[in-house]
């Protein structure tokens, strides 16, 4: 039987790359004598060794041979789990990865590398532990009884089942029918040890055979099919020479009359009958070359192909609702066929419950796309391993909500901008050991990175108990560099929104760890670019909090629709602040810097959309005739003018870039019921524009 | 031909060894780990067990002992994939009440030999 083992190398790819990172994690936590994860690890690496050799990548399997019984050893106790072994291990988690990474995208793979990777292993396995390395033991199995004379014309067989050999699921008439498939045999069965018939327990085997098998057999083939029960059974196998052996009569095979009369029917009968050769012989066994299992990989892997993995759950829901969108269309088809005006309640009702059962069926759609947070979270607990390490802190990391879902290109995106504050919050934030000593804090540094869900957003916060940010210093630092003006008054919102100004940096001086060039204007773009937005809030002393927000799914956004003229633009609801009719009165006009009006304490810039956009057909010119909607994004508000506000709803996200261009104050559109086409607003972009 | 319950927390290889399987006209239903094993082995009569040694919940040998307790596996045919290195599990499996093992890594055609061998 042929099978092409590439169609599995995807799912193996992807579940050793998964199971690489639980070792990772695991690791982390093996400082703490977690059995669990020694268990976790090991399970891990146990699967990716047994899965890379069955698929043939033989050299993963050699690599993991070593990690496997170096973590065999420290799960059952004989070897100590020391940091230098978890060192060493993580290091082979790297290179595992590496390896895997190179296999699937066949890239060159750097063998100096590895041998060196293999080398420090193989160093700490001499270093611990009791056992020397199990070099390779498959050749034990099978091969160790390679006795096998050539002349040998058949092998005789004593064979004494123990009692309880049925209740291990093996059946003496199975292996004679394997036996019978290697020659012909003969048998002859001893009923000495039946018991009495009221003694007698079916479920036992008291029967014992002497067997012979002629022909040309090797002795492992013979081996193989006793190997099962070699416990269970008292075993004498002997080559018997030249023609024909003269086998035993077993002496009293008949005395026993009750055994003869209940329990030889099938167990003899089977075996005796046997005899002819023409069965199978038994398959061709050769392995699949595995330098043909890597050809064929090279054929089916396709490089960058994105597959993701959904809970079995979601899909029966999807189906489920998928259904009751089929009953409800074969409803309203029936009403439309034979429609009356009488049927007018039925039609409506028919049409409320296919909205519902449309949103429904996008939710579970949507929710395909979610995955847990942890995809992005799990990278942490080693950065932040090695960074407190390179930075000489000490520093624990929790990580808070890690199944909180989101939509799946979120979490792709959101890795680098969290990696940056993480990094900020190791090496800015939490001081060092002996100053937090000196402060009355614990030596140990938290840093916790948590998600959970609000309204329609998912919130992201990276909490740090370290130094906190100095509003002074941030103050001072601003005006030197010549942010703001030297009497700017800044409240402390504004003052912590510096940090996030291009070309802001409070680092004394830059350290390899964050000093890279990426400063947190970068990050705020980002998120930006996400659709979300960016916070920081912090105490002296006491620590930071830097929130991000983000909608949950980059492709739906719950929008008010507002109208211009014949046009319709969709504001993000997340960025409406309050609308409200304005008169004349509370306008100023500055010139040069357009016009601003008052609301409360705050002068805001108003956007006339019909200006911006150039809609000529717009109704409102006056400010008394229209509406203005207060917005806010980056922290900056301002009145976008319309002439009037519609309903709300749900709009899918159509990309402008990809299907004509980008524009300034536009970050997407969608299309409205009519067809029309509306252009959802970037509100960061507008009030950018309208500084402008 | 036999209805057989394939249990791994490894999907390839459980898509692997029910793809040969199935190939050979088995019907095969797959469980992720020993307690999944056990709840379908309960709903369903199997002719067969292809056990994963090491899994999470519930390993190989702990799920060979709950069948083997049950009535309509007292005789079944119970096999567990195991690595070279594994002879002690072998022996923990035979304890267990195991039928045989299957030495990973393993090709199809020796899976389905293996399979032969207990499916008479």
């Amino acid at each position: 039987m042929s099978i092409d083992m590439a169609q599995f190398h995807q799912v193996f790819f992807e579940e050793s790359f998964e199971g690489l990172d639980a070792m990772e994690t695991g690791l982390l936590n093996l400082d703490e004598g977690d059995i669990d994860a020694i268990n976790t690890i090991f399970r891990a690496a146990h699967s990716i060794k047994g899965g890379s050799g069955t698929f043939g990548f033989t050299s993963v399997s050699d690599f993991t041979h070593v990690m496997e019984t170096l973590l065999d050893e420290m799960r059952d106790g004989s070897r100590p789990v020391t940091q230098s072994a978890v060192d060493v291990l993580l290091g082979s988690v790297d290179c595992l990865r590496e390896m895997l990474t190179a296999i699937r995208d066949q890239q060159n793979l750097d063998t100096e590398s590895v041998a060196a990777h293999q080398q420090a292993l193989q160093r700490e396995f001499e270093s611990g532990g009791s056992v020397s390395p199990r070099s390779d033991d498959t050749g034990v199995e099978g091969n160790a009884v390679a006795e096998q004379a050539s002349e040998v014309e058949g092998w005789r067989i004593a064979f004494s089942p123990h009692t309880d050999l049925l209740r291990t699921g093996n059946d003496p008439v199975r292996m004679f029918r394997e036996l019978a498939e290697l020659g012909d045999i003969e048998a002859t069965v001893d009923f000495q040890g039946v018991p009495d018939i009221h003694d007698l327990d079916p479920e036992e085997c008291h029967l014992s055979w002497q067997l012979s098998v002629n022909g040309d057999i090797p002795r492992a083939e013979i081996d193989e099919i006793f190997a099962w029960v070699e416990d269970e059974c008292d075993l004498a196998i002997q080559a018997s020479l030249g023609g024909v052996t003269e086998h035993n009569e077993a002496p009293q095979a008949t005395q026993n009359e009750t055994g003869d009369r209940f329990s030889a029917p099938r167990q003899v009968q089977a075996p005796v009958k046997t005899g002819t050769n023409d069965s199978t012989k038994p398959a061709d066994s050769s392995p699949a070359k595995p330098k043909d299992a890597k050809k064929e990989a090279s054929k089916s892997t396709q490089k960058g192909s994105s597959s993701i993995r959904v809970d079995t759950a979601k899909i029966d829901t999807l189906i489920n609702m998928v259904g009751e969108l089929v009953i409800t269309q074969s409803m309203l088809s029936l009403i439309g066929e034979h429609f009356e005006v009488n049927k007018l309640d039925q039609l409506k009702n028919g049409l409320s419950q296919l909205e519902r059962h449309t949103r429904e069926l996008q939710e579970s759609v949507m929710n395909i796309r979610m995955l847990p947070i942890s995809f992005v979270f799990s990278r942490f607990p080693r950065l932040v391993h090695d960074l407190s390490a390179k930075l000489g802190k000490k520093i624990e990391l929790k990580l808070v909500g890690e199944q909180t879902e989101v939509d799946k290109t979120v979490v792709e995106l959101l890795s680098d901008p969290l990696v940056h504050l993480v990094r900020n919050s190791l090496d800015h934030g939490i001081e060092m050991p002996e100053e937090r000593r000196a402060a009355g804090k614990p030596e140990i540094g938290t840093v916790v990175l948590e998600a959970y869900h609000r309204g329609g957003n998912i919130v992201i916060e990276v909490v740090d108990d370290g130094r906190g940010l100095d509003k002074d210093k941030l103050r001072a630092k601003a005006i030197e560099k010549g942010l703001i003006e030297e009497d700017a008054i800044l409240n402390d919102k504004q003052t912590y929104e510096l940090i996030f100004m291009p070309g802001f940096s409070t680092a004394a001086q830059l350290t390899d760890v964050s000093g890279r060039g990426v400063g947190m204007d970068v990050v705020r773009k980002n998120i930006q670019a996400l659709g979300g937005n960016i916070e920081l809030v912090s105490e002296l002393g006491k620590g930071s909090t830097i929130s991000i927000h983000l909608p949950l799914t980059l492709a739906i956004l719950d929008g008010q629709s507002v109208a211009v003229g014949e046009e319709r633009f969709i504001v993000p609801l997340g960025s409406i602040v309050e609308s409200m009719n304005i008169g004349e009165d509370r306008v100023n006009s500055v010139a040069g810097k357009g016009e601003t009006f008052r609301l409360r304490n705050e002068y805001l810039p108003i956007v006339r959309m019909h200006e911006i956009f150039n809609v000529e057909s717009a109704r409102a010119t006056q400010l008394s005739e229209g509406l203005l909607v207060v917005v806010e994004g980056q922290g900056v508000k301002c009145g976008l003018f319309v002439d009037d506000l519609l309903g709300q709803q749900q709009v899918v996200i159509k990309s402008l870039e990809a299907n004509y261009r980008r524009i300034e104050g536009v970050s997407g559109a969608t299309i409205l019921g009519d067809g029309s086409v509306a252009l959802i607003l970037d509100i960061p972009g507008l009030v950018r524009l309208s500084n402008q | 031909m036999a209805t057989i319950l394939s249990v791994d927390d490894s999907a390839s290889m459980r898509q692997m060894v029910s793809f040969t399987l199935k190939g050979a006209g088995h019907t095969v239903v797959e469980a992720v780990d020993g307690v999944d094993a056990l709840n379908k082995a309960k709903a369903q009569k199997f002719d067969c067990v292809v056990t994963d040694v090491n899994m999470p919940n519930k390993d190989g040998i702990a799920l060979i002992k709950d069948l083997r307790a049950l009535p309509a596996y007292k005789f079944t045919p119970l096999l567990m994939l195991t690595t070279e290195s594994g002879t002690d599990k072998k022996q923990l499996g035979k304890a267990a009440g195991a039928t045989g093992w299957i030495v990973k890594p393993f090709n199809p055609d020796q899976l389905l030999k293996t399979i032969k061998k207990v499916i008479g």
